[in-house]
């Protein structure tokens, strides 16, 4: 399995970063060096085998559920002021609906 | 200041014994480690923040809270540490060490720097990191790379690289560190110091900045497992604010250090055989033998165990971290906080523009291989592979400590390496971490301990691994060794 230059830029798209073309050939090289050590796992026999999605998972530890209540408090101004744009409480993006 | 020797050595408990004392005080300590790192942190750059103003206050209130003499002091009152710059810090930079959080002064406390300070330690800076924590080196990070205080033409290891070089240096005395692949024994091991990582839920995650969630765990770097087991009392305990933290009772982690009763007589170390194979350079392999022997010596048999799946834990990993820090990095958008770009078209073009000017050339490699594998057609074939591949290092673990108590073998297949050895190979730098991934898949708690020295007069490391909550026991076995040998103490010469 190797990546073609198009599915890299699918990929970096996806990821929405913008790759220069230049950094897109070299990133193409270290992807598929990476995936080449990946591809090892293919030729695994895994039947039966349930996934393991995390590390309390197994079996030594179980995640507890909290009650469904606010435990949040209103930090609205001081996160905001850390933000690159703001205006009467709101973040400020480029207009996306003309 | 005649003492200043003795308290750069010190261990956590003589510091807090001439602090009790009033041989010295907290502001006196403060300055001691501040001054230390104004001289040479310009060579090491171990440290991303230091503010002088910030710790001298942090200094004074412990101060009071120790002339006060009342139950309101633990034992860690007082003392200086340094953070990784992952850990958030109220009103300090806390940068990940990444272009994209250069200007993020964090608004709230992580729940680590939250029980620190609550235990009086006192903050000396923050600790330079490979960015976002990707990185066996410290190479990737915006910030440059660390430079290891043993030979500063090599690297210190990673990502909790600044910190393991601040404490070698002697430039803190102790440290926090995360570890998601290796990123706290690597650079311990790299650096002559003890780690340890925890079992994965012990510690709280919140405010610690995400990787790979499933897998990233805080744990002490300090120079003894006494002042790991110390820090680890502090770090440890049950935070709701965290989905993954686990309700357990409290613990006291230095409850078996030096107890008569628990000494190694009857310890089964579990040798596995996959790792000491042939990835294991000989200077490794001869220090790791030498500790082995002291062990026996001790009264602990050794045993052989297998890990027959641990070889895939490095390509597993490789699935499964980027495709978590696919996930975990997507927050960083330019819109609430961090880096936005100057200049954009449209809201696409400023996230693609913001994450391409934040984010290094290796969290890039991550996020896209991240975005591979979880992509549609090759779920199945990567990320839920991988997953299953997880399950069965896990339980290769599991049987293995059907025949011992704790696991013993390398923490780094070699020494501290050049700068610009690996750094031009993703794949070589990934093998850093071969024999410290295996227990991040499984959640298991590990330490890397000093154990004597190899080519270019590098520290070696020896890793243990303990069953799931084992962590007393793991302390306690590293202590004993170092009750027995002295290559903890050593200390990088110039300094």
């Amino acid at each position: 399995m190797s990546l073609n230059p198009d599915q890299v830029e699918r990929i970096a798209r996806l990821a929405r970063i913008e790759l220069s073309p230049a950094e897109a050939a070299q990133t193409r090289d270290r992807l598929n060096a990476i995936l080449g050590l990946i591809e090892q796992l293919q030729a695994v026999d895994t039947t039966g085998i349930a996934p393991m999605a995390h590390a309390v998972a197994n079996g030594h530890a179980a995640q507890r559920l909290r009650e469904d209540v606010v435990t949040e408090s209103d930090r609205r101004a001081t996160y905001q002021a850390i933000a690159p744009e703001i205006e009467a409480g709101l973040y400020l993006v480029p207009k996306v609906i003309e | 200041m005649s003492a200043a020797p003795t308290l750069i050595q010190a261990s956590l408990r003589e510091l807090g014994a001439a602090l009790a004392a009033k041989r010295v005080s907290s502001v006196e300590l403060a300055q001691l480690f501040l001054d230390r790192i104004e001289r040479f942190n310009p060579v090491l750059n171990a440290f991303i923040t230091v503010d002088p103003d910030k710790t001298l206050a942090m200094a004074r209130a412990a101060d009071v809270r120790l002339a006060a003499g009342s139950k309101d002091c633990g034992p860690l009152t007082g003392i200086p540490l340094a953070h990784k710059d992952i850990f958030c810090t109220e009103g300090w930079l806390t940068t990940c060490g990444s272009k994209m959080l250069s200007n993020f002064v964090s608004p709230y406390d992580a729940h680590v720097v939250d029980r620190l300070n609550a235990a009086g330690m006192v903050t000396l800076g923050k600790c330079n990191m490979d960015e976002f924590a990707m990185g066996s080196s410290n190479e990737t990070s915006f910030y440059g790379p660390v430079k290891n205080p043993w030979d500063t033409g090599r690297v210190p290891g990673g990502s909790s690289g600044g910190s393991a070089a601040a404490i070698a240096a002697r430039l803190a005395p102790a440290a926090t560190g995360t570890d998601t692949g290796g990123s706290i024994r690597q650079p311990a091991a790299l650096c002559g110091l003890t780690g340890l990582k925890p079992t994965y839920g012990v510690v709280s995650r919140y405010g610690m900045i995400a990787f790979a969630s499933s897998l990233d765990q805080g744990g002490p770097m300090a120079k003894s497992a006494d002042d790991c087991a110390l820090l680890l009392n502090a770090m440890a305990g049950f935070d709701s604010r965290d989905s993954t933290s686990l309700e357990r009772p409290v613990e006291d982690y230095t409850r078996d250090l030096g107890k008569p009763s628990q000494d190694l007589r009857g310890l089964r170390i579990g040798l596995p055989k996959e790792f000491f194979g042939a990835g294991m350079a000989d200077d490794v392999r001869a220090a790791v033998d030498a500790a082995l022997a002291e062990y026996r010596r001790l009264g602990a048999t050794t045993v052989e165990v297998s890990l027959p799946n641990s070889g895939l834990s490095v390509p597993a990993y490789y699935v499964l971290a980027p495709a978590e820090a696919s996930s975990n990095l997507s927050r960083f958008d330019g819109v609430r906080y961090g880096h936005r770009a100057a200049e954009y078209v449209d809201l696409a073009d400023m996230y693609a523009k913001s994450r391409a000017e934040g984010f290094g050339a290796e969290v890039k490699r991550r996020i896209l291989i991240g975005a591979y594998v979880l992509s549609h057609g090759y779920y199945d074939a990567y990320y839920l592979q991988a997953q299953k591949i997880r399950r069965l290092i896990a339980n290769d673990f599991t049987e293995a400590f059907r025949h011992c108590d704790i696991i013993a073998g390398p923490t780094a297949p070699g020494v501290a390496f050049a700068f610009g050895a690996k750094s031009d190979d993703p794949v070589q730098m990934y093998l850093s971490d071969i024999y410290t991934i295996s227990t991040n898949l499984a959640g298991l708690p590990g330490m890397s301990i000093p154990c004597g020295f190899g080519a270019g007069n590098m520290p070696v490391g020896l890793q243990l691994i303990g069953n799931y909550f084992d962590e007393a026991r793991m302390l306690n076995v590293a202590h004993r060794y170092q009750q027995a040998t002295d290559w903890h103490l050593r200390m990088p010469g110039g300094l």
